[in-house]
């Protein structure tokens, strides 16, 4: 790795040219600014945050430009998250996906178990930059839960997780390993009582104590800066395994495959190539019982744009513009909204939308496990199973390469319910 | 031109003529359907006939980040019962058919994204709806409604906030129609012991950036639950909004219950002098506040 900062976007070392110390230029490729991608964006929320916005936005251009900040977020990474995290190919999985080769980029081995730290850290030192003592955050499977408690526990923060009263019974581990790093964790009880109403009680808390909290968010929806923010602090996933597979293979992968909730793990893995057409971009979004039924979360496969959370996005609503209750069996992926720029993304045709069905990512879960010795996080298996799909299309000459999100550590009890390998005797004890 | 100067809004011609009593107007609050569709427009109607200058009806939305926990449960149940948003028109048309007070309609923005903001605005002007109050649309975001409401002549009532610059609070002057929405406390709806300091010094800016009081208006909201924090508010500002309070006394005690809380409400409007009157204003009001 030539990597001096953990924000360097200058680290490609192929196709494009990059002038090193050269300012990056955004208007070139694809990646955009924000606040708007396209249609998609922008700041739809009440007045007293945009304040807070505002300084957000201004704190992280500048955080950005100064070279001490990356320094300081990248010996984090490299003391702390573990980074830069390896990647593993995986033949004996991959035989089950028409003989593609198959590469994991391995954020499951990051400290805390998934890709969020990589954004909390990022966060939380910027907290610190603008004075606040305070951080708050929502969650769904509790990983960015975790990683959150475990920042404000680093730095001596007050922490507040806001999580679905659905959530927390099923991701209790979680709620014991945010406990347990000093977080008070708040189970919310309003509406679906999962992801989208903790964000709704965050952003609640965040509009009353704004001038002490930041709000750490943990996917790339919400509001200008979040987007923008949490995929720049992301994409050092996409840009390291970028030169990883070309140091493996000699060459750029054929596609890139990532499960989308929020977005962050998939839009942190997709920058680095989102200006290599050759490199095709593939979401997998958590198709519940199946698209076609009532019960999913495939927001951009089934929904319409709308406003949710505090941007224009795809949306899964009814006909007057009500949110609808999504279902998954993975906590992180259930969240009947996505972030602006996959929309973006998706309405352009530089990377493809697919649904992945509960049993189709409880497979692939259950076969990495058996074929590599890797539990995955059952988020993380539906872009596993989706590259199982696509090996098959893409033929025996295609490198996939796959955003492993986090580990499965926390989903034992869902998986061990799922394929019966609890004890019955010791459970009913 | 500033919209909340407007001459042709009902809203600000209300606000205007309770100013000219000597004091200022009452905004009340009720989440439409809730307890049913029937009763939110009884119990609208009886927040006029208990002094209420300025109805805000309120849309039903599944993610209300702008309020607190009262609201919440009462726009969830509304939804429950089957609240649709053609039902708002419906409430409007019926309220207004009993009363004069001018009807604005409270709503978060993607349902209006949804139905189409022109064929909303048009719908709302046939049912005889004044405008909307847009807790989730700032000026920036809002090119499509400024336009639709320049079309039909609505009000459209923006937020302002302690935080917000000066920058930002003339331009939301500049495009407000019927009053400026000033938000009392940097926090959600719901009744609090004591309005916020940083009202006063809010409704201070605003008067700054060309909301006089004279021919542009602002409201204060969030945080009032008294007859005696009316007048305090009505002190400073030209009107006095209240939710939480009003949402509270229905749900515990129908609409009997929230007409008293109104009526103890608006005796905080009597002008300055009637002391007599404010002297029973806190003990009614609080007994019609039962979340405060
Ligand atoms: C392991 C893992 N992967 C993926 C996600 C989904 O989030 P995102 O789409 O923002 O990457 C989560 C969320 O909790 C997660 O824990």
């Amino acid at each position: 790795m030539t990597d001096t900062s953990a924000l360097s976007s200058a680290t490609h070392t192929s196709t494009t040219q990059t002038v090193p110390g050269a300012p990056v230029e955004v208007s070139a490729g694809l990646q955009q600014p924000g606040p708007y991608f396209g249609e998609y964006g922008g700041r739809f929320v009440p007045e007293s945050l945009i304040a807070a916005l505002d300084e957000l936005t201004a704190a992280w251009e500048a955080a950005k430009a100064d070279p001490a900040f990356g320094l300081e977020l990248s010996d984090l990474h490299r003391t702390y998250t573990g980074r830069p995290s390896i990647i593993t190919e995986v033949p004996r999985f991959a035989a089950h996906a028409g003989g593609a080769r198959i590469i994991l980029k391995r954020e499951d081995l990051n400290h805390t178990g998934s890709h969020k730290i990589n954004n909390v850290l990022g966060q939380a030192l910027l907290t610190k930059r603008i004075g606040k003592t305070r951080v708050i955050a929502e969650t769904g499977a509790g990983q960015h839960g975790v990683a959150t408690a475990t920042a404000a526990a680093l730095f001596g923060m007050d922490c507040v997780i806001y999580m679905g009263e659905v959530d927390t019974e099923r991701q209790a581990l979680n709620v014991a390993r945010m406990r347990l790093l000093g977080a008070e964790v708040v189970a919310v009880t309003s509406g679906s009582r999962t992801l989208k109403d903790a964000i709704n009680d965050a952003m609640r808390d965040w509009v009353t104590n704004v001038e002490t909290t930041n709000y750490i968010f943990g996917t790339v929806a919400g509001p200008h800066p979040f987007p923008a923010m949490v995929r720049d602090l992301q994409r050092i996933i996409g840009d390291e395994a970028r030169e990883q597979v070309i140091e493996l293979t000699g060459s750029l992968p054929s596609a890139v495959a990532a499960c989308v909730g929020g977005g962050s793990n998939a839009m942190g893995i997709f920058t680095a190539f989102i200006d290599d057409p050759e490199v095709a971009l593939y979401g997998y979004e958590a198709a519940g019982d199946g698209a076609d039924t009532p019960r999913h979360a495939a927001t951009i496969t089934k929904g319409r744009p709308g406003v949710l959370h505090g941007a224009r996005s795809y949306l899964l609503q009814d006909e007057d513009g009500q949110t609808v209750e999504s279902h998954s069996i993975s906590a992180g992926l259930d969240y009947p909204g996505v972030g602006p720029e996959h929309a973006w993304l998706a309405d352009i045709g530089r990377a493809n939308y697919r649904p992945i069905t509960d049993a189709q990512a409880m497979n692939a879960l259950r076969l990495l496990s058996r074929t590599e010795g890797i539990i995955p996080a059952i988020e993380s298996a539906h872009a596993l199973a989706g590259a199982l799909e696509l090996g098959k299309e893409l033929g025996p000459e295609s490198v996939i390469l796959v955003n492993l999100s986090g580990r499965g550590d926390k989903d034992m009890t869902t998986a061990g319910t799922y394929f019966d390998l609890l004890d019955a005797g010791a459970e009913q004890q | 031109m500033s919209g909340a100067s407007s001459s042709t809004s009902p809203v600000a011609a209300r606000i205007s003529q309770r100013r000219d009593d000597g004091t200022g107007a009452l905004v009340g609050y009720l989440p439409i359907g809730f307890p049913d569709l029937d009763t939110s427009i009884e119990a609208a109607v009886a927040l006029v006939e208990n002094g209420v200058d300025i109805l805000e009806l309120g849309l039903p939305y599944s993610d209300p980040v702008m309020d607190g926990p009262v609201i919440q449960a009462a726009a969830q149940q509304s939804l429950a019962n089957g609240f649709k948003l053609r039902h708002a028109f419906d409430a409007v048309r019926a309220v207004k058919e009993r009363v004069s007070a001018p009807v604005l309609l409270m709503t978060y923005w993607n349902p209006i994204i949804q139905f189409g903001v022109d064929s909303f605005a048009d719908q709302l002007q046939a049912a005889g709806g004044a405008g909307l109050i847009t807790p989730d649309l700032v000026p920036d975001e809002a090119t499509g409604w400024l336009a639709a409401s320049d079309r039909t002549g609505l009000d459209r009532v923006f937020l302002a906030a302690p935080s917000s610059s000066e920058t930002r609070l003339r331009r939301t002057a500049e495009v407000s129609r019927g009053f400026v929405y000033a938000v009392s406390t940097m926090g959600i709806t719901g009744a609090r012991a004591d309005v916020d300091r940083a009202a006063r010094g809010l409704v201070g800016r605003l008067r700054d950036v060309g909301v006089d009081g004279e021919s542009a208006f602002t409201c204060v909201g969030i945080g009032i639950s008294t007859g005696k924090q009316v007048r305090e508010v009505l002190g400073y500002a030209d009107g006095a909004i209240v939710g939480s309070a009003l949402v509270a006394a229905l749900a515990e005690g129908g609409v009997s219950a929230v007409a008293a809380c109104a009526a103890g409400l608006s005796e905080g409007t009597a002008p300055v002098g009637a002391d007599d009157a404010i002297a029973a204003v806190a003990d009614v009001a609080r007994e019609g506040s039962v979340s405060a």
